[in-house]
């Protein structure tokens, strides 16, 4: 219980530097999975188009997710010093994997009759990637979006440890005092909510950018009314 | 208005798809191609708009050598239909039939008019314009990609087994739509398949390929009448070929032998009740020795069922009969002005030996014009 009082004080004396490093933590994330797709789903539309390349470029994606967390920050350290950009880079590196994937998992799984009755109504290529291929690919591109969201913020806790800030602050500085169970939590607790927040948000982009729309009721009712 | 001038295709590998093919397609005219799989048939039409390019020999289109045009400008100007249908998922029935138009960059409107117009063809109504593909079953989606072709008002159509992937009942319905549709528009159509039934009754030339080359091109008729080769007569099948030859003269070819008879000692409940087992509204009425005597009906049955209780007794004996060597044709232009229902098919003694309904009529006409039906199933 009173664990529960303590963390109530912690967020009523440090709401405003909570949320600061709440918004901060997200940032981090964000800018890592925007940067990360910036490359990643154009690297994953071009290994879908030259399949060779695939195994060569999922491998090194794969070799960079099994690095741990911590030996990734240490060492990017070393070349880039400490501070936000270290941690934004690093988390970039995580996000490469899940969207690299999920794009060209999307792509290859277009439909290969679409794929040709495209090219056969007479688009260029540029307009079977952007009209079809894309368009269909796009729910799985966004699950990875998703998936790589929820990486990151998780690891974005660690940047504490090369001073970039973010709610990994407040759970180490809980770690380092006695007693510190309530401010721990006062760290952990936003952490947690802000990614099963993002998983949400994520999830309904996705459905919302599925290629097989579901009528709106109100159209479906129009034509029934039309009907009758 | 399509010409193959010494056409051949190698893939890569070595294999021949298609070897030194010549062949000339008028305008308007539906061209099918058929053969067994692996014949090079699918090739043949895939290099007409570029999607596999020709390793040897030209295609003209117009006079203008494909080679020389930009594929992409090519392919639409060709409508193209495939098996898998390929209707976009994601896209309105609106937009999938107007993607061509979009292409083209005809303005929004037009595309809208466009494609409404284009659904009154296929009898649907315009409220499907806003519909996705999955809602629609899957003889729909194929009126969907048949329109798609038309859109732009195409001259040629590339079809590549389009009704392969439905079932027997809508693909044989939308045979019957797609030739109605093309005798209308005036469109030359390049049509693979392997079905010979559907080549039978579409084509107005068949095209039958094997390894790669032309066995035979001629008319469905002239298919039928004279095979060039041994695998053309087995890839049509014997009992087309049966059927194929013009020997269908008389009656007595065409009747069902067994009508539905009854005696005059029998009682008015057993008629109605034979009438119920075979379901039909009207007997034969003859005697022991099959002479026929008349027949009954459900009405006649029903208004005199008081006053007698034979069939004897209510039997009409005014029935017109033809005789078993009659002809075929003057029979049934009798029984269409006569507005008969059937004809009982008398020997020389008057001996009841057949019936020919309606039903058989169905079949002649049906056979006369698509040469198919199993014969067995009328004699």
């Amino acid at each position: 219980m009173e664990t529960i009082q303590d963390l109530i004080y912690y967020y009523s004396q440090n709401g405003a530097y909570v949320w600061h490093e709440f918004y901060r933590h997200f940032l981090m994330s964000a800018y890592g999975v925007l940067f990360a797709a910036i490359v990643a789903i154009p690297t994953g539309i071009v290994i879908a188009r030259y399949n060779r390349l695939s195994t060569w470029v999922i491998s090194l994606a794969n070799i960079i997710q099994t690095i741990p967390a911590l030996a990734m920050l240490a060492v990017l350290m070393l070349v880039m010093g400490l501070g936000t950009n270290t941690v934004v880079f690093s988390l970039f590196l995580y996000s490469l994997l899940p969207i690299i994937k999920n794009t060209y998992t999307g792509i290859c799984n277009v439909d290969h009759a679409l794929l040709e009755s495209g090219k056969a109504m007479g688009m260029t290529k540029f307009q079977v990637l952007w009209m079809v291929e894309l368009p269909l690919a796009m729910s799985v591109i966004m699950a990875g979006l998703r998936t790589a969201l929820v990486i990151t913020i998780g690891i974005a806790t660690i940047g504490t440890f090369i001073g970039a800030g973010g709610l990994g602050d407040i759970i180490l500085r809980g770690t380092n005092v006695t007693d510190g169970t309530a401010i721990i939590l006062a760290g952990a607790i936003p952490t947690a909510l802000m990614a099963v927040l993002a998983d949400l948000v994520m999830g309904w982009l996705e459905r919302k950018l599925s290629p097989i729309k579901k009528r709106k009721g109100s159209l479906k009712n129009n034509i029934q009314e039309q009907a009758a | 208005m399509l010409k193959f001038d010494h056409v051949s295709k190698v893939y890569k590998g070595g294999k021949r798809a298609v070897h030194d093919l010549n062949l000339e397609i008028s305008k308007g005219e539906f061209i099918c191609f058929i053969g067994p799989s692996g014949c090079g048939k699918t090739t043949t039409m895939k290099m007409i708009n570029r999607l596999i390019e020709p390793t040897e020999g030209k295609i003209f289109i117009n006079g203008v050598n494909i080679m020389d045009s930009d594929p992409v400008q090519l392919r639409r100007e060709i409508g193209y239909v495939i098996q898998q249908i390929g209707l976009f998922p994601h896209m309105t029935i609106q937009e999938n039939i107007s993607l061509v138009l979009r292409l083209l960059k005809v303005p929004e409107e037009q595309r809208r008019t466009r494609a409404r117009e284009l659904l009154t063809l296929v009898d649907m109504t315009p409220d499907y314009l806003e519909k996705y593909p999955h809602e629609l079953s899957g003889g729909q989606q194929q009126r969907i990609g048949v329109l798609r072709a038309l859109a732009a008002d195409q001259p040629l159509i590339l079809m590549d087994e389009p009704f392969g992937a439905l079932d027997p009942i809508t693909r044989e319905s939308l045979q019957e739509e797609f030739k109605k549709l093309q005798r209308k528009l005036d469109k030359t159509i390049v049509f693979v398949t392997h079905d010979m039934d559907e080549a039978l009754k579409l084509a107005d030339r068949i095209v039958i390929m094997k390894d790669g080359q032309i066995v035979q091109c001629d008319t469905p008729d002239e298919i039928l009448r004279n095979p060039a080769n041994e695998f053309v007569e087995e890839f049509i099948g014997k009992d087309r070929l049966v059927q194929a030859r013009p020997n269908i003269q008389t009656v007595g070819q065409i009747m069902n032998p067994s009508p539905i008879t009854i005696t005059g000692e029998r009682t008015l409940s057993e008629a109605i009740q034979l009438m119920k087992q075979h379901r039909v509204d009207s007997l034969l009425v003859v005697d022991e020795l099959k002479v026929l005597q008349g027949y009954i009906d459900v009405q006649m049955i029903d208004q005199n069922r008081k006053k007698a209780s034979f069939v004897r007794e209510v039997v009409d004996t005014e029935i017109f009969t033809v005789s078993k060597r009659a002809l075929v044709r003057d029979t049934i232009r009798k029984i269409l002005k006569m507005g008969m229902k059937y004809v009982p098919v008398v020997d020389d003694k008057h001996r009841l030996v057949g019936i020919v309904t309606r039903a058989s009529l169905v079949d002649i006409v049906y056979d006369s014009i698509w040469g198919v039906d199993d014969l067995s199933k009328i004699g």
